[in-house]
């Protein structure tokens, strides 16, 4: 394999996907690159988590090619897929802890499933991890009892334990404090700068995503409309991204979603 | 009609992962299934002991009122033992099985579908039916016939304290007729139909919960489909196997 290639840890090319007839994923095609945070961006109901899971194996694609760190993900084994799932982690909207096990325990389940490793040495990981997201103070703590922001650091501590190379986010910002919202943003850099791994985040929230992430891809109607630096996108030229971008009401993506005449409607009986 | 078919297709092909996952995590994750076979026995415990003692004393009532008719009073405890053994027994036990434990299963595994947990599971890869699905199906599996071996052995004491105790029947005879006429293969028909209504009902538990919409709406209909679905299929197969048996 060439250089340039291995300069990407995510490469999809022509990918399409599609719920019944309606298309979600249009021949699209991006790659994402190793050591940055890249953000896929877009408004609700793009296929942005769509591609997360595609990404990951969880959906089969119609067509086109998903590379993960070299290995075409959809032509796969279930073994081969569970394989490469190690080296992945990720972080679910709501964190999806397993509300039967306290924290400590949620982020020594891949451990236990994964490892023989001795009590001790797994006590010794977990805390370290949970230390770095700065709850080792909660590790005796249920999922019930932890605030959204808490319970997605506790995601994230489960998400790093394995040692992941990519790290995904799905909406990590949805829904947080501004407190925790920065707690989370400060994470997401530091976790991929200090641990030289890959971190892709989903968002639609511009302003948060902007602060941490080396480079962003909109999408829309299942295409990436733009790619580059925050400081790109925020000049780019297209009406749809300075609509996006900047939040505002009516553009390209119109106010009104498409009806009939106004005055036609009212005046008629039905 | 068309969905009822496509059910029983989804649900042979999920007992079909289920039997290919057994090998793999049965040997591997045998404190999962203990933990399991307490949770499916303890929930339903003490519900089918007071159901059974209850079948049992309307059986010696209704069985005494019937028998006393032909001066055959004498068979309350035949009467008895093979109508727990060979029905109620297995049959009570299973409905009462799918209210209590059945819907508990169903709901905690769309509990976990709704919270992405088992998405999660998927992602750190641990596949959610050798973890969540596989142990909770075992252990109603092996609950089942244990629970309808308490269920009959309460209904019998039930309709001894009724026959014995109330109506006055002898305890010798009561005894001496029931293990006389009573034959091993009248238990191990018992035993027969409680092993595949432990089959049945886990598997609709276990099904209902993993396929489930995952929104609140979509356990809560779940679990309804859980018992009503299990009591429909226990019922037709009590059918099957009797009319086979016979």
């Amino acid at each position: 394999m060439s250089d340039a290639s291995t300069d990407y840890i995510v490469e999809i090319e022509g990918l399409c996907f599609s719920r019944g007839a309606r298309p979600i994923l249009d021949d699209l095609s991006l790659g994402i690159r190793r050591g940055e945070v890249t953000a896929i961006m877009g408004p609700s109901g793009t296929g942005k988590t769509t591609l997360l899971r595609l990404i990951t194996g969880q959906l089969q694609p119609e067509r086109g090619v998903i590379r993960v760190d070299g290995r075409i993900v959809n032509e796969l084994s279930r073994r081969e897929l569970y394989e490469l799932r190690r080296g992945i982690g990720m972080l679910f909207q709501q964190g999806a802890l397993l509300t039967d096990y306290d924290v400590f325990e949620n982020v020594a389940f891949p451990l236990r499933e994964h490892t023989d490793l001795p009590e001790r040495m797994i006590r010794q990981v977990v805390l370290t991890k949970l230390h770095a997201v700065g709850l080792r103070g909660a590790a005796g703590m249920m999922p019930s009892e932890l605030s959204g922001g808490m319970a997605r650091r506790v995601a994230l501590a489960r998400a790093i334990v394995m040692d992941p190379k990519l790290l995904i986010y799905d909406e990590p910002f949805a829904g947080l404090d501004p407190i925790s919202l920065g707690v989370v943003l400060r994470l997401v850099r530091n976790m991929n700068d200090a641990l030289g791994i890959t971190s892709i985040v989903v968002s639609h929230d511009v302003e948060q995503t902007a602060a941490v992430v080396d480079r962003s891809f909109i999408l829309a109607d299942g295409k990436v409309v733009a790619s580059g630096t925050p400081e790109q996108l925020r000049t780019h030229d297209s009406g749809f991204v300075q609509q996006f971008m900047h939040g505002l009401a009516d553009g390209p993506v119109p106010f009104h979603y498409p009806a009939s005449d106004y005055a036609e409607h009212l005046l008629s009986r039905r | 009609m068309r969905e009822s078919i496509e059910k029983l297709g989804a649900v042979t092909i999920f007992f079909g992962q289920i039997l290919a996952a057994l090998p793999r995590a049965a040997l591997s994750r045998p404190r999962l299934v203990v933990a399991q076979i307490h949770n499916a026995g303890t929930v339903s415990l003490i519900l089918i002991m007071i159901c059974g003692f209850f079948v049992g004393m309307v059986l010696g009532l209704q069985g005494y009122d019937s028998l006393s008719r032909f001066s055959a009073e004498d068979s309350l405890g035949t009467l008895s033992a093979l109508s727990l053994f060979k029905e109620l027994g297995p049959v009570v036990t299973a409905l009462l099985f799918a209210g209590r434990a059945g819907t508990a299963m169903t709901s905690e595994i769309g509990l976990m579908r709704a919270t992405d947990q088992l998405s999660a599971m998927e992602m750190m890869a641990v596949d959610p039916i050798e973890r969540v699905v596989l142990p909770r199906f075992l252990g109603g599996v092996i609950a089942m016939p244990l629970l309808v071996a308490i269920f009959n052995a309460v209904g019998i004491t039930g309709t001894y304290a009724i026959g014995v105790s109330v109506m006055g029947v002898d305890s010798g005879v009561f005894w001496s007729q029931l293990l006389t006429t009573v034959d091993l293969s009248d238990v191990a028909e018992g035993i027969f139909k409680s092993v595949v209504f432990g089959i049945a009902a886990s598997l609709l538990a276990v099904f209902e919960g993993y396929a489930c919409t995952p929104t609140a709406e979509g356990v809560g209909a779940a679990t309804t489909r859980t018992v009503v679905s299990t009591a429909v299929s226990i019922l037709v197969l009590d059918y099957l196997i009797t009319a086979a048996l016979i």
